[in-house]
């Protein structure tokens, strides 16, 4: 009886993987409606934090080259910028060029078809950071604790102060 | 008198009991057995996933479909060339068959399961972002909004 125990143990122990898939989890935006074409003037420019990486794997954000190292502390200049001063949690410098409040500010990522995977999960995920650390900052003003800690609801919360809107624009074949 | 209550242990300690060690093993065997998941498909393709920190786990994999992309692996590679391509359950297949695989994914499912249904993107790091996008636009197509990029976790 041990012995068939033990060899179907061993079989399964030899099997089993026990990994966790982990990843990072977007959400498409659907097919655009081509009777109506996306209305681009009512937000304002200095709202749009604009990334383009090329096919080289550079970065080229709002008109400035920049390493991608530096791409999270810009992000979050951005969105804590509070231009508009309706923002009362927000520790911006009121930069007139950066965005008005957390929640219009839209961090529009662009890339082109030869760049590499790579790239564009690292440029993701320093976006993604961005967010969680302004995010983890309220998190722990309002209640002491990490992001990630919180309750669902609570989660929400600050959720509502930094909404994530990073939109990605429609495939170009900017050059190859 | 004195031997009398003198000690009759031998010196030899008995050997330990091995009566509940099939049930030690059964144990591990149950616990192997719930946690083993089998791997469904044969990868054809290569995969070295990139590195994030900002990652969130995958709940419930029944409710995931992949789509893996990489370059043939080293046994396919006379036959079908480097270039990547695109593996859709155990073939190669093309951005277009995307639209068909999501249909059958849904198929597969419940109605109410079907609108959970999350895409994992399983993609080599070297590719290139032109068919990861024409991916995306596919899926964009088929309605199935929910991916995720697959990644492993950064150490740091």
């Amino acid at each position: 009886m041990a012995d068939i125990a033990f060899l179907l143990l061993i079989f399964f122990l030899v099997t089993t993987t026990m990994d966790v898939d982990t990843g990072i989890a977007r959400v498409l935006p659907p097919m655009p409606d081509e009777e109506q074409p996306i209305d681009d003037a009512q937000t304002n420019k200095r709202n749009i934090f604009q990334v383009l990486v090329n096919a080289y794997d550079q970065l080229l954000v709002n008109n400035e080259v920049l390493k991608v190292e530096d791409l999270k502390d810009k992000t979050m200049e951005f969105i804590d910028n509070n231009g508009d001063g309706s923002c009362t949690y927000c520790n911006g410098k009121r930069n007139p060029n950066l965005s008005d409040n957390p929640d219009k500010a839209i961090v529009s990522l662009q890339n082109d078809r030869g760049t590499s995977y790579d790239m564009y999960i690292r440029v993701q995920n320093e976006l993604a950071q961005a967010y969680r650390e302004l995010r983890d900052r309220e998190a722990m003003e309002k209640f002491g604790l990490a992001y990630d800690k919180l309750k669902d609801d609570q989660q929400k919360e600050i959720q509502k102060m930094f909404p994530q809107k990073i939109s990605e624009a429609e495939p170009k074949n900017v050059g190859k | 008198m004195a031997h009398k209550f003198k000690k009759n242990r031998s010196a030899d300690s008995p050997g330990i009991s091995t009566a509940s060690l099939p049930d030690i093993v059964f144990m591990l065997l149950f616990f192997f057995m719930v946690t083993t998941v089998m791997r469904e498909v044969t990868l054809l393709v290569e995969i070295k996933l990139p590195e994030a920190s900002e990652v969130s786990k995958l709940k419930r994999k029944s409710l995931v479909s992949y789509i893996y992309v990489g370059k043939p692996t080293k046994a396919l590679r006379g036959q079908y060339g480097t270039e990547p391509r695109i593996q859709l359950n155990d073939v190669y297949a093309s951005a277009d068959d995307i639209i068909e695989f999501v249909g059958q994914e849904r198929d597969a499912r419940s109605e109410e399961e079907s609108k959970m249904l999350t895409n994992s993107i399983k993609a080599d790091m070297t590719v290139k972002m032109g068919i990861v996008t024409d991916i995306k636009q596919e899926l964009r197509k088929a309605q199935s909004y929910k991916i995720n990029y697959s990644t492993r976790r950064e150490i740091e």
